[in-house]
C-alpha cells in the first residue's frame, strides 16, 4: 500500500498562485451571458403585464394606470422566464449579482408617455366616454320606451 | 453481550450537511440497528403545482436540488414533451446530455471532496472542490447560472453552445481530466484512505437488488443499472457501458464514482463529436393532458418523474422520487454490523440528498 501518495500534488500547489482570489479587492469577471438581475428597456414596455403573469416568484409587478414596472430583486430566482415571455422583448438578463441587504426592497421604473402615446391615451380615453354615454342613452331609450308600453 | 443503548446521529452533524436523523441501537459500538428520520425541510414543492402552470413548474422543479438541477428540470420537461407528443431538435438532445453529464461531474466531485473532509483528509478535499470549480465556470459560460441553469424548457432549450465555447469546454475538460488522475491515485491507493474504506459498509449483491437501490451505490454492489442505457435524449446514441464493482464497499463507491467521472467526460467528447447543427427548441402550443411516467439517472441515482394533466394548465398531480429516498432503505441495511465511528462515512457513501428527498 502507498505511502505520501499526495506529495506532488502538495508540493505542486506550495509553489504555485493561490487559486482563489482577494474578491472584493479583485472584481470578480462575470462570462458573457451569466444570469445576473433582470434589466428592462422600459420606454419599450407597453406594460401587458405578461412578465407578471410569468414569474414563477411573483417579483414582478406591472401597474397599467401608473405605466410603472417594478421589480423585487430579493425575490426574483433569475429564471429567465420573463424574458422569454416578453413580446416586446424589453426585458433582458445581464451578469452582476443584486447586492445584499437588511431588508428587502423592490425598484420601480417609470414608462414616460411620449406626445404620440399622449394623444392616443387620449382618443382611447374620449372613444370610451362615448361609448360609454351611448350605450346609457339607448339603456334610458329603451326604459322610456318600455314605460310607454 | 452488553448492553444496548439509543445513540441519536443528526439532524445536524459535523460530517454530514444534510439534515437526516437516525436513531442508532448500538452495542458496544456496534451499531444493531438505524431508524431513520426525515422531514425536517419539506417544502411543499409538490403541491405547487396547484398554483404554478406547467412551464412555471420547470424553474420550479430544477430548484429541488442545487447538485442536480439540470437533471430535476430535464427529467420533468422529458415528462411533459411525452405527454403532448413534442419531438425535440436533435441538437437540443445532445446539449441535455452534455450539460447533464457536466452536471454529473460537478456532483461526483463535489462527493469525493465531502467524502475526503469525513475521513479526515482536509487537503484531498479542497483539491477535489478545486477541479470541480472550473467545471463550474465552463457550466456558468455555458449556461449562465453556475448550480441552476434554467436552460430547460419544454420542447428544448434555450441556449446554444457556439463553436468557440465548444473548444474551450473540451480544453477545461481534458485539464480535468488530468488533475482527476493525480488525485485519483491518493483515493484508490493511499494507505490511510484505504483504511478508511476498504471493507466498510459491505451491501451484497442480492441486498442492493432486494432493498430496491440505485445510482452509484447500486453499481458498487454489482447491480449494472444505469437509466441513461434507456435511451433517452442521446444516450441512445452513445457508446458507454454502465460501470460495476463488486465489492459492495465503501472503496468499491469511491471507485465507481471516479470511474463514471471519466466515463462522463467521454460521454461529452462523444456527444460534441457527434452533435447536429440546426434549431434547439420547438414552439409547443396547447396544454398537456394525460399522464406519464418517466426515468431518469441522476448523478445519485434513478429519479422518478410522474405527471398527469388534464388539459389545463395546472397540472393534476407531480411525483417525484429522488434517489436518496431509494438508497436510505439500504444505507440502514449497511449500518447494522458496522462501527460507530464509520457511521458518517456509510451516511457519506449513499451521496445523501436529504433536501431532495423530502421535496
Amino acid at each position: 500500500m502507498a505511502i505520501f501518495t499526495f506529495a506532488s500534488t502538495m508540493l505542486k500547489q506550495l509553489f504555485s498562485k493561490p487559486v482563489t482570489t482577494k474578491y472584493p479587492a479583485e472584481p470578480i469577471q462575470y462570462p458573457e451571458g451569466s444570469r445576473g438581475h433582470i434589466d428592462i428597456d422600459i420606454q419599450d414596455c407597453i406594460r401587458c403585464g405578461l412578465c407578471m403573469m410569468s414569474c414563477p416568484t411573483g417579483a414582478i409587478k406591472v401597474d397599467k394606470a401608473k405605466n410603472t414596472w417594478t421589480i423585487n430583486r430579493f425575490d426574483c430566482i433569475q429564471c429567465g422566464y420573463c424574458t422569454q415571455c416578453c413580446p416586446k422583448k424589453c426585458l433582458h438578463i445581464n451578469p452582476g449579482y443584486q447586492t445584499p441587504g437588511d431588508k428587502k426592497y423592490s425598484i420601480t421604473e417609470e414608462h414616460i408617455l411620449t406626445e404620440e402615446e399622449k394623444q392616443k391615451a387620449a382618443e382611447a380615453e374620449a372613444k370610451k366616454k362615448a361609448a360609454i354615454a351611448a350605450a346609457m342613452a339607448k339603456k334610458a331609450a329603451e326604459a322610456e320606451a318600455k314605460k310607454s308600453e | 453481550m452488553g448492553k444496548r443503548s439509543v445513540v441519536p446521529f443528526g439532524p445536524q452533524h459535523p460530517v454530514l450537511p444534510e439534515p437526516i436523523h437516525l436513531d442508532l441501537v448500538i452495542e458496544d459500538e456496534k451499531i444493531m440497528e438505524a431508524i431513520p428520520n426525515i422531514g425536517f425541510i419539506h417544502r411543499g414543492l409538490e403541491g405547487l403545482t396547484e398554483k404554478r402552470d406547467f412551464k412555471q413548474m420547470t424553474y420550479v422543479i430544477e430548484r429541488t436540488c442545487g447538485i442536480c438541477s439540470f437533471g430535476h428540470g430535464m427529467g420533468y420537461v422529458e415528462t411533459i414533451e411525452h405527454i403532448m407528443g413534442v419531438g425535440v431538435p436533435d441538437r437540443a438532445k445532445y446539449l441535455r446530455t452534455i450539460w447533464h453529464e457536466m452536471s454529473r461531474i460537478h456532483s461526483h466531485l463535489l462527493w469525493l471532496g465531502l467524502m475526503a473532509d469525513a475521513f479526515g483528509f482536509e487537503s484531498l478535499f479542497y483539491q477535489a472542490w478545486r477541479i470541480r470549480e472550473k467545471i463550474l465556470d465552463l457550466l456558468e459560460m455555458t449556461t449562465g447560472g453556475r448550480v441552476i441553469f434554467s436552460v430547460n424548457k419544454v420542447g428544448g432549450v434555450i441556449r446554444d453552445i457556439n463553436a468557440e465555447q465548444e473548444k474551450e469546454m473540451l480544453l477545461g475538460l481534458a485539464k480535468v481530466e488530468q488533475e482527476i488522475k493525480e488525485i485519483e491515485h491518493t483515493f484508490l491507493n493511499d494507505y490511510s484512505v484505504q483504511s478508511r474504506l476498504r471493507g466498510v459498509g459491505i451491501l451484497t449483491k442480492e441486498q442492493a437488488h432486494a432493498l430496491g437501490c440505485c445510482g452509484p451505490f447500486a453499481r458498487a454492489s454489482g447491480l449494472s443499472y444505469d437509466m441513461r442505457k434507456l435511451g433517452h435524449e442521446a444516450y441512445g446514441e452513445l457508446d458507454f457501458e454502465p460501470i460495476i464493482s463488486n465489492d459492495g464497499d465503501s472503496y468499491a463507491r469511491c471507485a465507481v464514482r471516479i470511474n463514471e467521472l471519466y466515463q462522463s467526460i467521454d460521454l461529452i467528447r462523444q456527444a460534441f463529436a457527434k452533435m447536429p447543427a440546426g434549431d434547439i427548441a420547438v414552439d409547443v402550443k396547447g396544454m398537456p393532458n394525460g399522464e406519464y411516467f418517466n426515468r431518469v439517472e441522476q448523478p445519485r441515482g434513478e429519479a422518478v418523474y410522474y405527471v398527469k394533466a388534464d388539459g389545463t394548465k395546472f397540472l393534476n398531480r407531480f411525483r417525484l422520487r429522488t434517489p436518496t429516498f431509494a438508497n436510505l432503505a439500504g444505507l440502514c441495511e449497511m449500518l447494522k454490523g458496522a462501527e460507530y465511528a464509520d457511521v458518517g462515512i456509510l451516511a457519506l457513501t449513499i451521496d445523501p440528498c436529504i433536501s431532495c428527498t423530502e421535496r
